[in-house]
């Protein structure tokens, strides 16, 4: 048994009150709880963003890495270490914008990771720009006469892409939100969440209220082992008014990056001996 | 003669390469030194592609004159016939060249198609080739038929098709009573065969010897071919081999893979390394040890591809934003590549620092002999890693008198910490207060006190003082060496001081000491600003009396060093 309270640390979390970002960090700590991982046998890894300052919040392993890097750094903390249980997280500037191939690539790969992109449709760290899935027309400080740009649907090119889970959670739906990061995390293979949030003081526009009015929870009798019917689902939503639903997406079993290696089956890399000899090798050259 | 430099050139997809290996590790099996340079263009198909064998008793590099030309098409001889030496011959097929005829080189017309073709394949005319060179220098087919027979291991009928192929092209030049007179001498003693690896292969297998665990790269020239044979050996070995969307990818998920415990390397060239700029300083932050290869060409943006110089020195000196310790290994021959990586593991470990092991196209994909590589020469030495932190309470940064704190593994049951770029606490908390920042700063240049004393001085050879002493780095050392024993002969006093430790610079003071044995100061450097130059300015206060700089993508000479020395030691004109 592990008690979620293993996962905090004493700090002075600088996070705005009334941010989303809190409701992620206690959904994963309870999940990782409630799944008996061990803050020593988890590791959180960041690229840069309010959100990726997740990993000084809690108590595990934690790299808190560069601005959209966090899942090729997790790519290689997991290989290395497949014991691991590994998440990367980070803001939809982070995975979507600067970071966007490493999520695309990543999905395809379907490396064992749980990917949870704090999706506040702004850029909060750097003060309120613009964000990918920042709705046309918004105005923000880089867009002061509205938004030019579509926003993206992070959800169509994650199932597109090749993840085997995709979900979309709410910061404002703490019980949904924790049994997503749990299954995510239990499942094998690329594993990803988009969490909408608020970002109370750059996004005044998508306000906790805003998303409690839209929000619903996709029907219990969905199929989501059907790639077309969770396409359609992401699809129903575009990021302006409307219905947006919440929960599992698609969720199916493929073999994962590091099923395809026999240099694992004998154990994490990190515990290898580091005892290779190239003398027959050498040979080859003579 | 006491060496033989050979020639095959023709179109890209002619088997170019695949000849003059075989020839390489021929004379290679033989005993003999053996430098195989090749160039190609950026292309898959067509061009102009050659590879050049030089071989000697002791020689190191490349040279000019040209002993045998195989052209396969009429492009090569214009492009190589001025190159003739004036024994020289020219072996091509009348029946794709029409004849040609030279006032002051010799021709010798071989029907290489033909003779193939009545050997079972076309494919191998390039093999008529080497038989008949093989009969100009008077060597039986043995130890050719032996090195066929490896290289084309996996089909039978090949080998049987290529051995009767040199055996007709031996046998067109025995009655042709033509022959060459060169490595005579050489060929009549015994002597051991020698090991034939390029520069990539020598790195892979010092990085696959040193324990590296995980390799992460996007294909680059001329770094590519270490990617290949690391994914070759994977298996083999236990390690895993990622080719990543990007060298954005690569370099952090080599530093992933660092943090949760394992040795991991990545390679590139200089626009990837432009990609891993971020990276660098981040593995720099957050003390994560790693081990990058940049393999140089022509710059700036994708320049020349397939072409050699040294041009990155700069670049990857002071890459990444802001100030932090790093370590820069110019492997100077193929041993170099193979210990020095191994040893690059060790310095990147044992301070947690980036480790940049700067080659070069010339170096990275030539083929040189080695009489041995020794897997016991470097051990293995990681450093500070712990298994519990309980005498100093999770501080992953802990403020040390070295500057190193101890590594702490992810797994670890009281290690917890968060690993960072940004500035942090002991602890790996953000920390941007003046007083943290100052002590974080020195605490990570501390390590230079203990790191200088292990970074080698540049080495002599030759003459250890006298009129002139030439001034080198990196793969610039083989053609220094050639010209230095060149110019012995021709009664110099001239010592190479080769430079293979770059950053941080060698101790200075004994640095001047060695230099100031020489009577005139020569730089010899491949790229336009001399950027070793000024490296060399900077931290010695002292200035060389000339340089040669050469910036063609092409490798500099040893013809060309000995011009030079002659022409600055004749009081000529100073360029420098
Ligand atoms: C290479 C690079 N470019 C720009 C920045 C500046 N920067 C820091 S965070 C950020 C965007 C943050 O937005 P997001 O990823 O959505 O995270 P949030 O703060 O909203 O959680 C930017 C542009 C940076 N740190 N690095
Ligand atoms: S700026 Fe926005 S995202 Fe950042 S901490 Fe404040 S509310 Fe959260
Ligand atoms: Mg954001």
């Amino acid at each position: 048994m592990v008690d979620a309270s293993e996962y905090n640390k004493k700090c002075d979390c600088d996070w705005c009150p009334g941010c989303g970002n809190f409701s992620v960090m206690v959904a994963l700590k309870n999940s990782l709880a409630r799944l008996g991982i061990k803050p020593h046998e988890s590791v959180l890894v960041s690229g840069i963003g309010c959100s990726s300052k997740t990993p000084h919040w809690m108590n595990m392993y934690g790299f808190h890495g560069i601005h959209g890097r966090a899942l090729p750094i997790a790519t290689g903390v997991k290989l290395a270490n497949s014991e691991l249980t590994v998440v990367a997280a980070g803001g939809d500037g982070d995975g979507y914008g600067i970071g966007l191939n490493h999520f695309m690539q990543s999905c395809k790969r379907n490396i064992n990771l749980t990917y949870i992109v704090h999706n506040n449709r702004i850029y909060g760290l750097t003060t309120g720009q613009a964000s990918p899935t920042t709705n046309k027309g918004t105005i923000t400080r880089s867009t002061p006469f509205g938004n030019p740009e579509e926003p993206i649907n992070p959800l169509l090119i994650a199932i597109s892409s090749g993840a085997t889970f995709v979900a979309r959670g709410f910061s404002g739906n703490l019980a949904q939100l924790q049994e997503l990061v749990k299954e995510a995390i239990a499942h094998k293979g690329f594993a990803f969440i988009d969490v909408l949030m608020p970002c109370v003081t750059f996004n005044r526009m998508n306000s906790i209220e805003w998303y409690r009015e839209r929000v619903s929870p996709i029907n219990s009798d969905h199929d989501f082992s059907d790639k077309e019917k969770a396409l359609s689902l992401a699809l129903k939503w575009n990021g302006e008014d409307g219905e947006i639903p919440t929960g599992i997406f698609y969720k199916i079993d493929n073999p994962t990056y590091s099923d395809g290696l026999p240099q694992l089956s004998s154990g994490a890399l990190v515990k290898k001996k580091l005892d290779a000899d190239v003398s027959d090798v050498l040979k080859e050259f003579m | 003669m006491t060496n033989l430099n050979w020639l095959i050139g023709g179109p890209a997809g002619a088997g170019i390469k695949v000849t003059g290996l075989i020839l390489s590790k021929t004379f290679s099996r033989l005993g003999l030194n053996v430098f195989g340079y090749t160039e190609y263009p950026s292309l898959a198909r067509g061009g102009h592609n050659n590879f050049n064998v030089h071989v000697s008793k002791n020689k190191k590099s490349i040279a000019k004159k040209l002993d045998v030309l195989i052209a396969l098409d009429k492009n090569t001889i214009e492009l190589h016939k001025d190159k003739m030496s004036s024994s020289g011959i020219i072996i091509y097929d009348p029946a794709k060249i029409e004849n040609i005829e030279f006032p002051n080189i010799q021709t010798l017309p071989l029907p290489l198609k033909e003779v193939a073709t009545e050997c079972g394949s076309a494919l191998a005319q390039n093999t008529v080739a080497l038989g008949a060179t093989m009969a100009l220098i008077g060597i039986e087919l043995d130890t050719l038929n032996s090195v066929i027979e490896n290289v084309f291991s996996k089909k039978a009928k090949i080998v049987d098709v290529n051995i009767s192929a040199a055996k007709k092209g031996y046998e067109l030049v025995k009655e042709k009573n033509i022959s060459l007179n060169c490595l005579t001498d050489e060929l009549k003693e015994k002597i051991e065969p020698k090991l034939l690896i390029s520069g990539n292969e020598a790195i892979s297998l010092g990085a696959i010897q040193a324990g590296c665990k995980f390799y992460a790269a996007y294909p680059m020239t001329p770094a590519s071919s270490i990617l290949h044979f690391m994914a070759g050996k994977a298996r083999e070995f236990d390690f895993i081999v990622k080719q990543t969307e990007d060298e954005i990818a690569a370099i952090n998920a080599t530093i992933g893979a660092s943090y949760a415990g394992v040795r991991a390397m990545t390679a590139t060239s200089g626009g990837g390394f432009c990609l891993m700029t971020e990276g660098l300083g981040l593995a720099a932050e957050s003390e994560t040890p790693i081990v990058i290869v940049n393999a140089m060409r022509p710059g700036p943006s994708t320049g020349m591809p397939t072409w050699t110089d040294q041009s990155d020195l700069r670049f990857v000196s002071h890459a990444s934003q802001g100030e932090f310790l790093s370590v820069v290994i110019a492997p100077c021959d193929m041993k170099d590549c193979f210990y020095e990586t191994m040893n690059a593991f060790n310095i990147a470990e044992n301070y947690q620092i980036p480790v940049i092991v700067l080659t070069d196209k010339l170096l990275s994909e030539s083929y040189g002999t080695v009489d041995e590589l020794d897997v016991n020469r470097i051990g293995i030495d990681r450093g500070v890693i712990e298994s519990t932190t309980s005498s100093y309470g999770g501080k992953r940064y802990l403020f040390t008198d070295t500057g190193v704190s101890p590594r702490i593994i992810p797994g670890a049951v009281d290690g917890i910490h968060v690993a960072t770029g940004n500035e942090h606490d002991e602890y790996g908390e953000i920390d941007a207060s003046s007083e943290n920042r100052v002590k974080m700063q020195d605490k990570r240049y501390r390590k230079l006190e203990s790191l200088q004393k292990i970074i080698p001085l540049p080495k002599v050879y030759g003459s250890e003082s006298g009129e002139v002493g030439i001034i080198c780095w990196g793969s610039t050392k083989l053609s220094a060496l050639d010209a230095q024993e060149k110019l012995e002969k021709l009664g110099y006093n001239v010592g190479v001081v080769c430079f293979k430790y770059i950053l941080p610079f060698p101790d200075s003071e004994d640095v001047r000491k060695i230099l100031k044995r020489f009577n005139k100061l020569i730089m010899v450097e491949a790229n336009y600003t001399g950027q070793f130059l000024g490296m060399f300015r900077e931290n010695l206060l002292i200035d060389v009396d000339d340089k040669l700089l050469k910036y063609d993508g092409r490798p500099i000479y040893p013809e060309e060093i000995v011009e030079k020395v002659k022409s600055v030691l004749s009081g000529g004109e100073n360029n420098g």
